[in-house]
């Protein structure tokens, strides 16, 4: 329970549902140094506080689960070393694969809990199988425009058989309702968007604190230096915002972000029409069911809140293939690219590298 | 809350009356309060003047630390450095950490014994680093967490040979243990209602009349000019009825708390679940440990997880405290008696009190080994 008004209905629905809840808010700060030094120097006081309150209306106990050195470890440092090799990685998922159903969920299970239930948009479908089983497949969440079944693309079948999102099969509007309805005081909260962990929502700046500034050239597809960056890591493949660049290019047209080179320092800049991917190879595969067989026709996801575009995709061990119907910008290496089979979540895989194969 | 004490206070909340008025309720409610006043100083062997009311246990450690702090410091500006035990409660350690933040003061530690005793020599040691610059000496009488019971009599010795003036923040002994304030040779005494079957949100600060003091509230002047604001009739009342209660019981009860709470632990630790006491323990010794207080140290589990398991096996009992958050901290006391972070953090404090009976204890020791089991699979999934 993060504190926010998702995880509140959610708890609220599994208790409706008939389960034994126990709400858990994970606490994952950064100054895990400070936390245990002091006594008073925590960050999610009011988070932490506002899910105890809700906890509370449900009359449920409550917990603070101190896991910010495995946050650090997985996530946090993962994701440092992932832009330090110019990669453009996505937190939040590396958050659900390695905490909040790894970590979180293996204390819950050592500690005699059977599942987990969060707040996510998404749907488990129980699908029949032989002799009376039954197969969960991770589904979309009926409310597209808030739909998160993008980050939970990393769950593998074994995570996904203990988890439950409660909130799946309805709007957003309609839970902020929901939690009005049931009393509960966060039902006006807003919103989270940022990354927990950069409250400011200043990625470069946090990135140049912990990786220290590496000035370097901005440079244009034929070597020709435009500018000065302070680190090339806190650039983005199709970023085009924030270069700095004095002059503008010959042709009048906008530059974007077309390649981050960590090897030489150098960010490269070009026109929009050098961003166009429609091949993407990607690794670290994980699939919500069983992985594909051979060659499949998915819908191809590369951002959390991007558009699904018609592809074939095949696996082959870790790596997956993916090639695109139609020509996509700004695919970044690091980011997910998670499939889709109508809208079932088949699997996802971190993008190693995207390119150009028709024209 | 013990009855007579809710039913004293529900009549008195029934009266109107403002005890610092001089009309005919004020006269009423006042003689209510000064009853009161009496019957608490007789219990805990003060004079009547010398018992000055508060909210309870933490604005009476606010006061007599920064109260004497002040005085003492108005004094002889020499006077800054603060001698306290490592082991004291939140309410004393913050004041002090407060003082030197904020008030130019300084402190000596005094470390605990791996038992949680705080030895007179070791007192003796801090003060003499420099006798000269010492405002205030603060040993509490019994701690909250390992139940270790202290010789304030010794210690407010040590620290009379250097004129320095001694509090004890007496909160957890107070109705539980005998304590005679005259006796223990203590300047200042806390002491809060809540903790020994009173209602919540009232206290005492038991203060010699040759001590100085710094008020911290201003206003109306009463309790001796040191603590404004208008007193809580109902409130001060069920202090009193509750005190004078637990007094009239106290040895028996204490007898039969200890008991249970040796079974405790002697079962406990027989599971061969690698539990140990945390603090001093002897079986049938009431005088160097609360007959209530059941201290458990466990290997390889965190607080929080035992307490989850316990809870849902029907027995409440509490781990060390808690950032605002709400995240387990390893206990300070713990540390200073020398435990790693590790060991700390596996605490488990278990208060037996009135309604505590041997079935209590059988519920403890059945759901035990199962929780402990969980509680280290648990630490090992997250580490």
């Amino acid at each position: 329970m993060s504190g926010g008004v998702d995880s509140a209905v959610a708890a609220a629905r599994m208790l409706d549902a008939g389960h034994e809840v126990v709400g858990v808010h994970l606490a994952l700060s950064q100054s895990a140094a400070t936390l245990r030094e002091s006594a008073r120097g925590c960050c999610t006081i009011e988070d932490a506080g506002d899910a105890r309150r809700v906890a509370d209306v449900l009359g449920i106990p409550f917990y603070v689960w101190d896991m910010a050195e495995r946050f650090r470890r997985d996530v946090v440092e993962d994701f440092t070393a992932e832009y330090a090799r110019g990669r453009t990685p996505n937190p939040c998922l590396r958050c659900n694969e390695k905490i909040k159903f790894a970590a979180l969920l293996d204390k819950a299970i050592a500690l005699g809990f059977d599942a987990v239930a969060t707040g996510h948009y998404a749907q488990v479908v129980e699908v029949p199988v032989a002799r009376g089983g039954v197969r969960r497949e991770l589904h979309r969440a009926v409310d597209s425009a808030k739909d998160q079944s993008y980050v939970l693309g990393v769950l593998d079948a074994e995570q996904l058989a203990r988890a439950f999102f409660p909130l799946g099969d309805t709007t957003k509007p309609q839970i902020r309702e929901e939690a009005a309805e049931r009393g509960f005081f966060v039902a006006r909260k807003p919103d989270s968007h940022d990354i927990c962990f950069i409250p400011d929502g200043d990625t470069r700046a946090w990135l140049g604190r912990a990786l220290g500034e590496a000035p370097g050239d901005i440079v244009d597809t034929d070597g020709a230096v435009l500018g000065r960056h302070a680190g090339a890591f806190g650039y983005t493949v199709g970023q085009r915002k924030g270069l700095g660049l004095s002059r503008p290019a010959p042709d009048g047209e906008p530059r974007y972000v077309v390649e981050v080179r960590t090897d030489t320092n150098q960010v490269v800049v070009g026109t929009a029409d050098l961003l166009g991917v429609d091949a993407i190879t990607g690794d670290h595969a994980r699939w919500c069911g069983p992985a594909p067989a051979g060659v499949v026709r998915v819908g191809a996801q590369v951002r959390a809140h991007g558009a699904e575009v018609p592809a074939t995709a095949w696996a082959d061990g870790d790596r997956v293939e993916v090639r695109l119907d139609e020509r996509i910008r700004g695919v970044a290496p690091g980011q997910s690219v998670v499939l889709y089979e109508g809208t079932r979540v088949v699997g996802s895989a971190t993008i190693a590298s995207g390119r150009l194969d028709r024209d | 809350m013990l009855p007579v004490a809710v039913a004293a206070m529900t009549e008195q909340l029934a009266q109107v009356g403002n005890a610092s008025s001089l009309h005919r309720t004020g006269r009423a409610a006042r003689r209510v309060v000064e009853e009161s006043r009496e019957r608490i100083a007789t219990a805990i062997g003060a004079r009547p003047s010398e018992i000055l009311f508060t909210s309870g246990g933490t604005e009476s450690d606010n006061l007599a630390v920064k109260g004497t702090y002040w005085a003492r410091r108005d004094a002889d500006p020499a006077r800054t450095r603060l001698v306290v035990s490592a082991v004291e409660h939140h309410a004393v350690l913050d004041c002090v950490e407060f003082l030197v933040r904020h008030d130019g003061a300084k402190v000596t530690w005094v470390e605990p014994t791996s038992e949680g005793f705080v030895e007179p020599e070791a007192l003796r040691r801090a003060i003499e680093e420099d006798p000269g610059s010492v405002a205030l000496a603060s040993v509490m009488w019994a701690n909250n967490e390992v139940g270790t019971v202290q010789d304030i009599r010794s210690l407010a010795e040590v620290a009379h040979e250097h004129g320095v003036p001694f509090h004890t923040d007496a909160v957890q002994a107070v109705g539980h243990i005998p304590v005679d304030f005259a006796a223990s040779g203590a300047d200042l005494l806390s002491v809060t209602a809540h903790k020994l079957g009173g209602p919540i949100g009232v206290g005492a600060l038991v203060a010699r009349r040759d001590v100085r003091l710094v008020p911290l509230s201003h206003g109306g002047g009463q309790e001796r000019q040191l603590r404004s604001g208008t007193l809580d009739t109902p409130a001060i009342r069920g202090f009193a009825e509750a005190l004078v209660q637990a007094t009239e019981t106290l040895e028996p009860e204490a007898r039969r708390l200890t008991a249970l709470r040796d079974d405790l632990l002697e079962r406990a630790i027989g599971l061969g679940l690698g539990i140990r006491p945390g603090g001093f323990w002897a079986a049938g010794d009431a005088s160097r440990r609360l007959p209530g207080n059941a201290h458990l140290l466990i290997e390889g589990c965190d607080g929080d997880s035992l307490l989850y398991l316990l809870d849902a096996a029907g027995v409440s009992c509490s781990t060390g405290s808690a950032c605002q958050a709400g995240v387990p901290q390893p206990s300070h006391v713990l540390l200073a008696m020398g435990l790693t972070e590790s060991d700390a953090r596996g605490a488990l404090r278990l208060t037996l009190g009135h309604p505590s009976t041997p079935s209590d204890v059988d519920a403890v020791i059945d759901a035990l080994p199962g929780a402990v089991e969980r509680a280290r699979r648990a630490r090992r999934a997250t580490s």
